[in-house]
């Protein structure tokens, strides 16, 4: 039999069905794998009690026949979503020790749904990073090695770094994210995971701590598509308490998974191809066109103009939208407080000390493009910005049914590449902004190696609402690809 | 013609605009299910989105958006079916989101206008130029602890309304009339109690003066000012300030300045240069607030009669004077009173009794009509017994006075105390002989051309008749009997 760990989650809940195995069994086997895996940092609060407790009253509930679509399975949550009594940090020092007294939306759901919670995972600082090397908790590692330079630690993407590089060393059968310019695709495509980010609006943003209110996202990680599937399915869904999710039904996603794609027309946006992007990421494109084409779509090629200016505008409204929402944590309430001489400098000190580097870069940039006489400069105009490149993703769905790019433009670097210069990590998204900008589902299926042996993921994007379709394109890619490869160190564990 | 001052270099004009912050009455706070009860115990009407809590979201009370269109209606406004609420984004104890959410570029109500009344019984027009929604701060307390300051969360997050006019206000008089019809219309139509020692209501007034016929001066914008009477003192004390500076030379600066009310003095909080960037911007957590035409006309279908249109109906239909009506409208309440006691009596007697006898005596004990131990039918009975002649005016006095001490009906006092008017000429007849019989030499005196002493024989009827006699008929038997 697989090891426990090394399940889906579809196939877990038929072993669990079946009494092959008990939730509690499926946890413990988790758990240990967690305790042994803690050199990628992935955690920064493990829950082993918690998730032993639910294991449990899981086992109770199937005994009794009443179960919920995740009922025992064990997950790893970003640790940017609020859980009841359980330390939340959003991977800032500023946060640390802050125990909330009330559970997200998100988590609240999946728990309602019988999910596990194995503990809160690593990101980077308020989810403002693409490397996991911005937390306060230290950086994550990637468990895939780069085969030509085996000795480097490699970065897990980020900002939900500690959730893909949980579910891709079989940590977690599934794991939450957050996706704000592509915080889920990007570490999915880094990790060989599978991450979806649905539509805005679809799942609730109460509870999860704003980074940028427009473009926060709540979305999934698995090791499969059905799986990210019904993760998402047990997540979404419309909350009163949030004015910006949509009153719309969650469909049955997992049931209508297919991978019957004839007559679906595949965008290819022009504008996609960089210049000096890695061949191994044009070849596999090209690849992932073959595929759909074989699977009887339609590959039309279809431009959206203004997607140069989608990363320029992403990082005003982002960082404009983060110094307003960081305002909170000044040391009064919550969290940490660093004394001074009086208010403004306490304020001062303890956000100073509290933020980190890269944090503090956004808090200033946002503050400026907010500011008197700057505001329509910068604000105003990447407003306009974003309702053109939404506007490009209209008049391009009127040719295709979705659309299909690299997700990111390199593989997973090493850590401390990149570090000297923000604007090349912040090209890190260049595939992914658009979409958030768009507010569009956007997911990322691992679909190959590259020269190095490390994955690399391709991205379905979505009409508005049209997760349906993201997924059953995302299983079409999934079977083609047959990608099997796993990280090294899971390799040698399984040995 | 507004009124000018005096000074060294001739006269001067004040040229006042108010922004009045209005608590929304509303269960629940702007956009949190908290209580909104003056007066809790600190931090005990304090939601996980008031206190700003990693997050949090905010979502709109409905109720306060009908609030918010229902004085929009009320002050003759534009009512804007899609507005907008923005961040104004700045670092305070008692500000837990470090913004306040309130509308900036596109308020819930446009313009509109406000009628004061003068006391030269004249009308004029005060512009609004809009009325948006926001929410309030909490409270810093520096006085509990010799260090640190207490903050206070009951308050952050409640809804008001700020209401800012045009610079159309032209000194103390219209200032403090402009504030007591604005807080008047708010409370009939029940958006806001208008108390403002509670803080449910506050003003600042932005003061600049000028030479009549130029261009505006530069203002200062007085904060804190608590209180009817606070306005009127501010608005003395600046405008002397200003005047008595710019004749010695100076200039008056853009700032923010604090009225003390301890002091009588305004001084200054912060200047131009120090003033915050606000940086505004579209909250991101909320969508624009679109309403719909319909639901405007539903709530305009359930305003009530409005203090000018009531005035005007009592001057009317009742045939009573600008100031009587004034006087009975001020309270929704008031005039409810004088409605229910005058249907069907005379109406001029009873807005007298209201006014000078009701009101008079709950004035003495700083009462409210609400409060009154004479309640309106009460009162309406008591015009009843003066109209019939049952009683005369004097006893009615009596009667009122007792009434008002033990909240009894008129006819039962009258009847108990044995108070009915004498209107028998030969019971009155009897005392008029009894009283020529005792006064000889009066009776001479008068028949010998001193007319003058027939108010003494009136006087000693009516003291042996305890007042009960009626008047007229002493007057006209008395006349007869001393020819």
């Amino acid at each position: 039999m697989t090891k426990l760990t090394h399940l889906t989650i579809a196939k877990a809940l038929k072993g669990l069905k079946n009494k092959d195995f008990t939730a509690k069994e499926l946890t413990e086997a988790h758990i240990s794998a967690i305790e042994t895996s803690r050199s990628l940092n992935a955690f920064i609060t493990e829950t082993p009690d918690i998730a032993l407790k639910q294991a449990e009253e899981s086992d109770k509930r199937r005994a009794s026949g009443t179960t919920g679509l995740l009922d025992g399975i064990p997950i790893a949550v970003k640790d940017l979503f609020c859980t009841k009594g359980v330390q939340t940090t959003a991977g800032s020092h500023i946060l640390e020790g802050f125990i909330p007294t009330y559970e997200s939306t998100v988590t609240a759901n999946l728990f309602d749904n019988g999910a596990v919670m194995l503990g809160k995972t690593n990101l980077d600082e308020f989810a403002m990073g693409s490397s996991n090397t911005t937390s306060y908790f230290g950086n994550v590692i990637n468990p895939w090695k780069n085969q030509n330079k085996p000795e480097a630690d490699l970065v897990p993407g980020g900002s939900s770094g500690g959730s893909s590089s949980a579910v891709a060393a079989r940590l977690a059968l599934g794991a939450t994210g957050t996706d704000t310019g592509g915080s889920i695709r990007q570490p999915a495509a880094f990790t060989g995971t599978v991450g979806i980010k649905p539509t805005y609006g679809r799942c609730s943003r109460w509870g999860t701590v704003a980074f940028s209110s427009s473009l926060d996202q709540a979305g999934a990680f698995a090791r499969t598509v059905e799986d990210t599937a019904l993760m998402l399915q047990a997540m979404a869904g419309h909350d009163p308490k949030d004015s910006t999710s949509a009153q719309k039904d969650v469909p049955d996603w997992s049931a209508a998974l297919n991978d019957d794609i004839k007559g679906l027309k595949i965008g290819i946006p022009k504008e996609y191809r960089l210049d000096g992007m890695p061949e191994d990421i044009e070849k596999l494109w090209q690849q992932g066109m073959e595929w759909l084409k074989e699977s009887g779509a339609e590959i039309v090629d279809v431009s959206l103009p203004h997607t140069k200016y989608a990363l320029p505008a992403y990082y005003i409204i982002a960082p404009a939208e983060a110094s307003s929402n960081l305002a909170r944590y000044d040391g009064v309430r919550y969290g940490l407080r660093v004394e001074g001489e009086d208010l403004q400098g306490m304020y001062e000190n303890t956000r100073a000390e509290g933020f980190g580097d890269e944090v503090k870069r956004r808090i200033m940039i946002g503050t400026y493009a907010l500011s008197a006489g700057y505001y329509d400069a910068y604000y105003i105009k990447a407003q306009k910005v974003r309702r053109l490149i939404a506007e490009d993703f209209t008049k391009a769905y009127e040719q295709c049914d979705a659309l299909l790019t690299p997700t990111a433009p390199s593989a997973a670097f090493a850590i401390g590449e990149k570090e000297d210069d923000p604007i090349k990590m912040y090209l890190n998204d260049v595939f992914t902004v658009p979409a958030s900008l768009a507010g569009l589902p956007g997911m990322s299926v691992p679909a190959g190696l590259d020269h190095d042996g490390l994955p690399l993921g391709l991205q379905i994007i979505g009409k508005a609402w049209d997760e349906q379709t993201v997924l059953n394109i995302g299983k079409t890619i999934e079977k083609s690809a047959q990608f099997a490869a796993m990280p090294q160190m899971v390799v040698q564990k399984a040995a | 013609m507004a009124k000018l001052t005096k000074g060294e270099t001739g006269e001067w004009e004040t040229v006042i605009g108010m922004e009045v912050h209005a608590q929304v009455i509303a269960k629940s706070k702007l956009f949190s299910g908290s209580a909104t009860t003056f007066g809790a115990e600190p931090n005990a009407q304090v939601s996980l989105v008031d206190a700003a809590m990693p997050g949090m979201l905010p979502v709109l009370n409905e109720h306060v958006v009908e609030q918010a269109v229902r004085t929009g209606l009320g002050i003759n406004a534009k009512i804007n079916l899609h507005s907008v609420f923005a961040r104004k984004n700045y670092f305070y104890a008692d500000l837990p989101q470090g913004y306040q959410i309130s509308q900036f570029e596109d308020p819930i109500v446009g313009t509109g206008t406000i009628e004061i009344d003068l006391p030269d019984g004249t009308i004029k027009e005060i512009g609004v130029t809009r009325l948006h929604l926001e929410q309030d701060a909490g409270k810093s307390l520096h006085d509990q602890h010799p260090t640190k300051s207490y903050v206070d969360l009951n308050r952050s997050g409640c809804a008001l309304m700020e209401i800012v006019s045009e610079p159309d206000i032209r000194g103390p008089e219209e200032a403090t009339a402009y504030l007591s019809k604005l807080r008047m219309i708010l409370r009939y139509l029940g958006t806001c109690d208008g108390n403002m020692d509670e803080g449910s209501m506050r003003a600042d007034v932005n003061i600049s003066v000028r030479k009549p016929g130029d261009e505006l001066g530069t203002r200062a914008e007085i904060k804190n000012v608590n209180s009817v009477k606070a306005v009127q003192q501010c608005i003395d004390y600046e405008v002397r300030r200003q005047i008595d500076l710019i004749e010695e030379g100076g200039t008056v600066k853009q700032e923010t300045r604090l009225w003390d009310p301890a002091k009588m003095e305004t001084r200054s909080m912060r200047s131009k240069e120090d003033a915050h960037d606000y940086r505004y911007f579209p909250d991101p957590d909320l969508l624009p607030l679109e309403i719909k035409h319909e639901w405007v006309e539903e709530i305009k279908q359930t305003l009530p009669e409005l203090p000018d249109q009531k005035k005007h109906r009592f001057m009317k239909s009742y045939d009573l004077s600008a100031y009587d009506s004034s006087v009975l409208i001020s309270e929704r309440a008031r005039a409810d009173f004088f409605e229910t006691a005058a249907k069907g009596r005379n109406a001029k007697l009873t807005a007298n009794w209201v006014i000078n006898e009701l009101l008079g005596g709950l004035n003495k004990e700083n009462k409210n009509i609400k409060d009154s131990p004479i309640k309106a039918e009460q009162l309406g009975g008591l015009i009843e017994l003066i109209s019939d002649n049952t009683i005369s005016g004097k006893i009615a006095k009596d009667v009122f006075a007792t009434m008002y001490e033990t909240g009894q009906d008129a006819a039962a006092i009258v009847e108990e105390k044995g108070l009915k008017q004498v209107t028998d000429t030969g019971a009155i007849e009897k005392i008029i002989d009894e009283v020529i019989a005792e006064n000889p030499d009066n009776v001479a005196a008068y028949q010998g051309g001193k007319d003058k002493l027939f108010g003494f024989f009136v006087g000693q009827v009516m003291k042996k008749s305890q007042g009960k006699a009626n008047p007229a008929a002493v007057n006209e038997l008395l006349k007869k009997k001393l020819k």
